[in-house]
């Protein structure tokens, strides 16, 4: 158990971690784990097949897509990941010809990027979203109650809603194949399928120096940046590309982890339960003062009478 | 006092209160078409827009505006100034039922309407919203048990149960007289930690959005957030109790209480006035003013939350005339009320901009109509207890000639 971070309703959070040993920590209340698995991807080597999506959409059992995994017309239209699908490929043309003077396409495969330190995790109210020490951001959909906290918390707009489903909704997001990789020598399903390697699975330091030797060895074709590195406090799925990233979709986000400010005031304010302790304190002795001061003003004018 | 409260037995059905029926049937019915098809299909709620008018309105606002209810008891029973005493009631009854309707509200918002127990049991002391729930489910337990002295007082030595439930009428009284007792003795905790548990949660809910600050437009977007909820919440107590006391006497035909209603909104001038400093030095010290006349629809917004909500009201409420008038310090605070209304919905959908997708919402016909079917259910049921227990102590108007 990693319960060393300061937790506010510290008080009541000691009596309920005998109950809580046998789950794991509650989200975000872990440090990020050390060396996580992760995936790199090489946007230079992805060639926008979308086999990917299949593979995605075969291992989660997902419903079949409503135009299938081979019309490459798909790619005409930018997509975001949603409740049918963990992962979608967008086709940017950001300005390279090739010899012919054709605009060279660029494909982004988008999905969960599972951070270091999740904004999901952090606001969670049940902690249904937790980071795992294999690098997983996993969901269990057993604590859920469908606030959608978290995807109002995640700066990628990644948790999807099942929406239309009215009694037993739940938030979707790639897994990370979470069963998969758990396995000796378990790959995501995407990163298994890509035909060019685009996708390289392993651990996130490993990844890390595989991408940085790329960028070295090759700087005409890598800008130099990893995205993923720091992004967010940093996250297990990371990006390296030839063209900026700005120009691919990706926004800029800053590299804090986005729920720092908010579990800063949080614990700075309760741990311990201090300040509400100290607030009925003082109405308590306001309270007192002001019932005392009354009776005798009442006693006073009893006097006189 | 020279008056008690009284249940005021007057007829019920009026045409008002027949329009309040109506837009409970809307609402019912879509909360079914909620039930049967889910959130998707009452409603514009997206992956990117998880949050609309459902937060902003009924939970936000709601618990925004039911700040009466902890202002009045702290004015009253806290500092002792017993003169207050008359919108104590009226304003606990509205804090009672607004966190009904928060609840109410959540119960229609969250997917898993059935598993609303879950954070019992289930804790994250990172969640902002694990905070404040915690907090709402405590301080709504705090209301009930404030609240049942009036109902001891109507009912207490006359219970009169009907037809088969009489043999209950025995035990029924013993336990009043038990409460009554009781909670005479000990009311005291409640009353503070009802100011405790409002003064925490009042201020995380303004910490919930904190959690995305590449999603929420700089103007808002402020660490003192918390304080600002904080400041308006308490700053909007007393106008809202002026606003709904005066609608409820000129609805029953009532006096108008401005002998209390006046002193309480000069208090107000301090509390506004503070909430107002912080905004505005928090737009200063910040820079963000720079964006006030960049002609958006999120500083327009934002303007109208400040001009209309808080620095004109602010401004009506400095002259004695004003707070003289029945119809001027009414209109005063319906515009502070308004204030705070837009403020809310400014933080949690306004200010609110996924930057990745970029989308846009509206809420659906749905969503509006679950919004105001609740509004009018708080509305219908406030009518109904005030008309059968002893909350308002306002006399009947007398008829002048």
């Amino acid at each position: 158990m990693k319960l060393t971070r300061r937790g506010f309703f510290k008080i009541a959070g000691a009596t309920g971690a005998a109950a809580a040993t046998n789950r794991s920590a509650p989200a975000g209340a872990s440090a990020p784990p050390d060396d996580p698995y992760g995936c790199l991807v090489d946007l230079t080597r992805c060639i926008g097949c979308r086999k990917c999506e299949e593979a995605c959409n075969r291992v989660n059992g997902l419903p079949p897509p409503e135009e299938p995994f081979e019309d490459p017309t798909v790619l005409n239209r930018l997509r975001r990941p949603d409740e049918k699908a963990f992962t979608v490929v967008n086709r940017y043309f950001p300005g390279q010809l090739d010899a012919s003077n054709q605009l060279v396409p660029t494909f982004v495969k988008i999905q969960c990027m599972h951070c270091q330190e999740p904004a999901c995790a952090s606001a969670c109210i049940v902690g249904a979203l937790t980071k795992k020490e294999n690098g997983t951001v996993h969901y269990d959909v057993t604590k859920c109650i469908g606030c959608r906290y978290c995807m109002v918390a995640c700066p990628f707009e990644i948790p999807a809603y099942e929406y239309h489903d009215p009694i037993t909704p739940r938030v979707m997001k790639c897994t990370f194949c979470f069963e998969r990789i758990s396995k000796e020598g378990g790959l995501p399903g995407c990163a298994e399928i890509c035909p060019t390697e685009a996708i390289t699975f392993g651990r996130r330091q490993t990844l890390l120096k595989v991408a940085k030797d790329r960028i070295r060895d090759n700087p005409a074709r890598y800008i130099d940046r990893i995205y993923g590195e720091k992004e967010v406090g940093g996250t297990s799925w990371m990006y390296i590309s030839a063209v900026p990233f700005e120009k691919l979709g990706f926004i800029d986000v800053p590299n804090e982890p986005t729920p720092k400010l908010a579990e800063t005031i949080q614990h700075t304010l309760f741990s311990y339960l201090w300040s509400p302790i100290v607030l009925y304190g003082l109405l308590g002795g306001i309270m007192w003062t002001s019932h005392k001061n009354r009776a005798e003003d009442e006693d006073e004018e009893g006097d006189r009478r | 006092m020279t008056h008690h409260p009284y249940p005021l037995k007057t007829r019920f059905w009026t045409p008002g209160v027949v329009v309040l029926a109506v837009l409970m049937a809307a609402g019912a019915l879509t909360i079914l078409a909620r039930f049967i098809g889910g959130i998707g299909y009452v409603s514009n709620l997206s992956t990117a827009r998880p949050w609309g008018l459902w937060i902003g309105v009924d939970v936000a606002s709601g618990v925004a505006l039911a700040a009466g209810g902890f202002t009045t008891a702290f004015l009253a029973h806290i500092v002792g100034r017993h003169y207050y005493e008359p919108v104590v009631r009226p304003a606990l009854l509205t804090a009672m039922l607004g966190y009904t309707f928060v609840v109410l509200g959540l119960l229609i918002d969250i997917g898993r309407s059935w598993a609303i127990w879950k954070p019992m049991i289930f804790w994250n002391f990172d969640s902002v919203l694990f905070e404040v729930a915690m907090c709402v489910m405590f301080y709504l337990n705090v209301l009930y048990i404030e609240f049942v002295p009036v109902v001891v007082e109507q009912f207490k030595g006359r219970v009169n149960l009907p037809g088969p439930l009489a043999g209950l009428n025995g035990p029924a009284e013993s336990l009043l007289g038990l409460a009554d007792r009781v909670l005479g003795k000990i009311m005291w905790v409640f009353v503070i930690a009802g100011v405790v548990l409002s003064c925490m949660h009042q201020s995380s809910l303004g910490s919930l959005m904190l959690v995305a600050p590449t999603k929420v437009h700089p103007l808002w977007y402020t660490p003192i957030l918390p304080l600002l909820f904080l400041t308006s919440a308490i700053a909007v107590g007393y106008p809202m109790v002026v606003f709904e006391t005066t609608i409820a006497t000129s609805s029953f035909k009532l006096d108008g209480e401005m002998r209390v209603l006046g002193p309480l909104t000069r208090i107000t001038i301090w509390l506004l006035g503070l909430y107002m400093a912080l905004k505005i030095g928090d737009m200063v010290v910040r820079g963000t003013w720079v964006y006030l006349l960049d002609g958006t629809a999120q500083t327009n917004a934002f303007l109208a939350e400040m001009i209309l909500g808080v620095i004109a009201p602010w401004l009506m409420l400095l002259s004695d005339k004003v707070r003289h008038n029945r119809r001027a310090l009414f209109a005063a605070c319906a515009m502070i009320v308004g204030g705070v209304l837009l403020n809310r919905i400014n933080v949690f959908v306004v200010a609110y901009k996924p930057p990745v997708s970029e989308a846009n919402y509206f809420p659906a016909v749905g969503e509006i109509l679950i919004t105001v079917g609740l509004i009018a259910t708080l509305m219908f049921i406030y009518r109904f207890l005030v008309t059968h227990l002893p909350v308002l102590s306002a006399p009947a108007r007398e008829v002048s000639s």
